[in-house]
């Protein structure tokens, strides 16, 4: 590659880096302390609907798992041990890497941001892949052999089928809510909300629960906003960046503080856009990528700057946690909010009807159940960002978001997308070779016309 | 006649297309037991369930990813090579992830007449999940009515329940034989019975098993010393050379719980009246019977099951073998080999493979049944 690239455009950090490291530091911290502080904390997956733990009280702290996985995976020394101790335990190597690491920071009794670990007062779940209510019900059973904290668990269903359909004629992708599922998953939480009320003792506050939704869906709807300003070209946010910045939502979407700081990060990132400055000031190229990076080698995207190309994102960091809908002509757009819509929140069932409606369209999530709707989106995603390839990450740690790969992978090049595949693990450094996979960035870049 | 049913199995696809050509009829096939065979059975259709070939191929690579399990890569395989290209229709009951790409690159590859796909519930243990799932069977019903041309009356759910539920109780009258101190079937012929019965038409398959009953099984193997009780349990299960290695030695299978065997056949669809409700009974036949770790959760029901049939089968040893990269399964096996082991039960733990590694295993297996038979004391 070229040692000598000049800089084209202007770049800065971003303002808010500090609040972001802050707002995350002080979630770990929350739920460390809250029971100290006469309050409950929760644990369970990050595709959530968090308004309705939230519902509880002001007092009600979460700790997601996946986040909590891939923060162990960063520290790869303590991600060892995690490992370590859950291979001792029994559990296969090639169970989800996060979930290994979950349940790894439970048997040796460490909490990844420092203590023993902090067990929570029940676990919160939303099951989608084959992993999700497993985790969580082994974590309980886990918790209750080692410290007599089996909290109690409660999973719903999302398994309800496509939310998009193909429309055959035109090629493009259509919201199709499965009305039948949506008051299935609605009936769940119902259930679940009664539960929770005995097991906590407090009442479900329906103030509380409407304020939390509309968090839920501004934060959701914020991220959206800022991940389209990412198709100007320079791309004011890199990948490296985006996976920092959409964690929030994989902590909380219901969190006011969020709220605002998401307005701020919008704010910032169009005046990027406005001035022209760039996450990268030497681009040329641009590519995305796909699934979740091998969380403890992030410098790989540093090592494709040196080419000039930045990542602009993927349909999983954009898609993860945002909220989209698609046009007629196959553009990517945020989805409207009810708020946007109009709608006013009236009553519980109604606003777990719209949250659950919100939870099943999301793009990202279609692809556990059928695999087409993926590489139709990341061929979007390739030409709305303006990307000149796409890299796959084949991600043993993950077999929910790795479905289909090898599919989309042919179906992008069948399309002409130059794409490279790249196998690893998001949360076992065991299973990822840094060298080799330069080596096949190389080769990339260099088809790429880049070096 | 035991050996028939070896022979359905090694012939599968050589019967289903002899079925069209007699019958004139619809095949469909199926990943995943949570396919409600009795709708088919309704509207005419022979379902076939999708199982490997057992043997190494090279043809799934580039569409489905190594670390998925082999079954689904084997199936994949299987429709790749144009082995079931007399499907007219596809489906897939919902459950794991593996399979549903092995459905989804079938049905890109090879497509069929007619697809579906069937949202089989995962919360199996709330309420909401059986109006979910007869509004579901709603949904196929009319998508299957379309296909065939012509409507599914509640006579012919009513029909295909009698089909399939006759079948089941001719397995459950064999499986009883199997409680004897010396069972006439072993664990691979019963294995042979029972994966028969998910590539064949149900009601030649259910006279064959009561002619089995009456005529071949009363008295057979007597002479056999059935050894040590073993029990299978696991994910999808036809490696039936495995099996019969175990049983070429001084041990029985004597029981089962996986997804070729007890899971698939063994609860029946509850029908008590003329008012009741055909499709909302079959649903509740598939939200009742013994779920796939997949979707036993919060509590665990199956295990109880597991532990039922050990008491009712005097078995005195699980091997849990299951598929390589089966999460569901995966997830299970830390738990469940330490409640059988507080029972004193003890397990063994196989992984498999498109091919079994028999040599390895008959050392392990070996030694485990050894440890069975010689008690505390080896030497």
């Amino acid at each position: 590659m070229s040692n000598e690239l000049k800089a084209k455009y202007p770049s800065e950090p971003l303002k808010c880096w500090k609040k972001a490291k802050e707002l995350r530091e002080k979630y770990y911290r929350d739920y460390a302390m809250a029971h100290e502080k006469g309050g409950i904390r929760w644990s369970g997956g990050a595709n959530n609907i968090e308004p309705i733990p939230a519902a509880f009280g002001k007092d009600v702290y979460p700790l997601t798992g996946e986040p909590y996985g891939a923060s162990i995976a960063y520290d790869k020394p303590f991600a060892a041990k995690c490992h370590a101790a859950a291979e001792e335990a029994g559990y296969p190597r090639d169970l989800c890497a996060y979930m290994r690491n979950y349940w790894g920071s439970m048997l040796i009794n460490k909490f990844a941001f420092g203590g023993p670990y902090q067990h929570p007062d029940f676990y919160w779940q939303f099951h989608v892949c084959s992993s999700h209510a497993k985790w969580y019900q082994e974590a309980s059973r886990i918790g209750s052999k080692i410290a007599a904290k089996g909290a109690p668990v409660f999973v719903t269903d999302l398994g309800v089928g496509p939310y998009f359909l193909k429309n055959e004629k035109t090629g493009h992708y259509y919201a199709a809510p499965n009305e039948n599922g949506i008051r299935y998953v609605v009936n769940q939480l119902h259930e679940h909300i009664e539960k929770l009320e005995k097991l906590l003792g407090r009442p479900f506050q329906d103030e509380l629960f409407f304020e939390a939704a509309e968090n839920y869906w501004e934060n959701i709807s914020l991220w959206t906003r800022i991940c389209l300003l990412n198709q100007a070209i320079p791309a004011p946010l890199d990948e490296k960046t985006i996976f920092s910045l959409y964690v929030f939502l994989a902590l909380n979407k219901a969190s006011g503080e969020f709220v605002e700081f998401h307005r701020e990060l919008l704010d910032e990132v169009q005046d990027r856009v406005d001035r022209g400055i760039a996450a990268l000031p030497t681009e040329r190229a641009r590519i995305m990528d796909d699934i979740q990076p091998p969380w403890g080698f992030l410098q790989l995207y540093r090592y494709i700057e040196k080419f000039g190309c930045v990542c602009i994102g993927s349909v999983y960091s954009f898609g993860l946690m945002g909220i989209w809908d698609i046009d007629e002509d196959g553009t990517l757009k945020p989805k409207a909010t009810p708020k946007e819509r109009g709608i006013e929140i009236k009553d519980r069932d109604q606003c777990l009807t719209l949250l659950v409606d919100t939870i099943l369209a999301n793009i990202w999530s279609q692809n556990i159940i059928e695999q087409s709707f993926k590489a139709y989106l990341m061929e979007r995603v390739y030409e709305q960002w303006h990307c000149e390839g796409i890299m796959i990450h084949f991600n043993r740690g993950c077999e929910g978001l790795t479905m289909g790969a090898a599919e989309q992978r042919l179906y992008l090049a069948e399309k002409g997308i130059p794409v490279v595949g790249y196998e690893g693990n998001m949360g076992d450094e065991r299973e990822f070779d840094l060298a080799e996979t330069e080596e096949k960035i190389n080769a990339f870049m260099e088809s790429l016309g880049l070096k | 006649m035991i050996e028939k049913f070896k022979e359905i199995y090694e012939n599968r696809h050589a019967y289903a297309e002899n079925w069209k050509r007699e019958t004139g009829g619809k095949v469909m096939g199926y990943f995943c037991t949570y396919v409600p065979e009795e709708i088919l059975y309704a509207a005419d259709i022979l379902p076939v369930r999708i199982l490997g070939g057992h043997k190494p191929q090279s043809v799934t690579e580039p569409h489905l990813f190594g670390m998925y399990c082999p079954f689904c890569r084997d199936c994949l395989a299987q429709g790749l090579l144009g082995k079931y290209d007399y499907l007219d229709g596809l489906m897939i009951g919902l459950s794991c992830l593996h399979i549903r790409q092995s459905f989804h690159s079938w049905k890109l590859h090879r497509p069929t007449e007619f697809d579906y796909i069937l949202p089989m519930p995962n919360a199996l243990q709330s309420p909401a999940s059986l109006s979910f799932l007869k509004g579901e069977y709603e949904k196929f019903k009319s998508a299957l009515e379309e296909w065939i041309g012509r409507t599914i009356t509640d006579d012919d759910l009513r029909r295909g329940i009698e089909i399939v539920d006759r079948d089941r109780k001719m397995m459950k009258q064999v499986y009883e034989l199997r409680k004897s101190e010396t069972p006439p079937i072993t664990g691979a012929e019963s294995l042979y019975m029972v994966v028969a019965s998910q590539m064949s038409d149900k009601r030649e398959h259910a006279k064959l098993v009561e002619q089995c009953l009456e005529k071949e099984l009363p008295g057979r193997l007597k002479d056999r010393d059935a050894g040590v009780r073993l029990m299978v349990v696991g994910s999808e299960d036809d490696n039936f050379a495995l099996l019969e290695m175990i049983e070429g030695g001084s041990a029985t299978i004597v029981c089962d719980d996986h997804c070729t065997g007890t899971r698939y056949f063994w609860d029946e669809v509850q029908l008590d009246s003329a008012e009741t409700d055909p499709l909302t009974a079959i649903a509740r036949r598939y939200v009742e019977r013994t779920p796939c770790p997949d979707k036993d959760w919060p509590e665990r029901i199956r295990i109880e099951r597991i532990l039922d049939f050990v008491d009712d089968y005097g078995v005195s040893g699980v091997i849990i073998a299951q598929q390589k990269f089966c999460d569901p399964h995966e997830c299970e096996k830390v738990h469940l080999r330490e409640t059988l082991e507080n029972k004193g039960i003890k397990t063994l733990a196989l992984e498999f493979d498109v091919t079994d590694p028999i040599g390895p295993f008959r050392i392990r297996t070996d030694a485990f049944v050894e440890t069975l038979s010689a008690g505390d004391d080896l030497f």
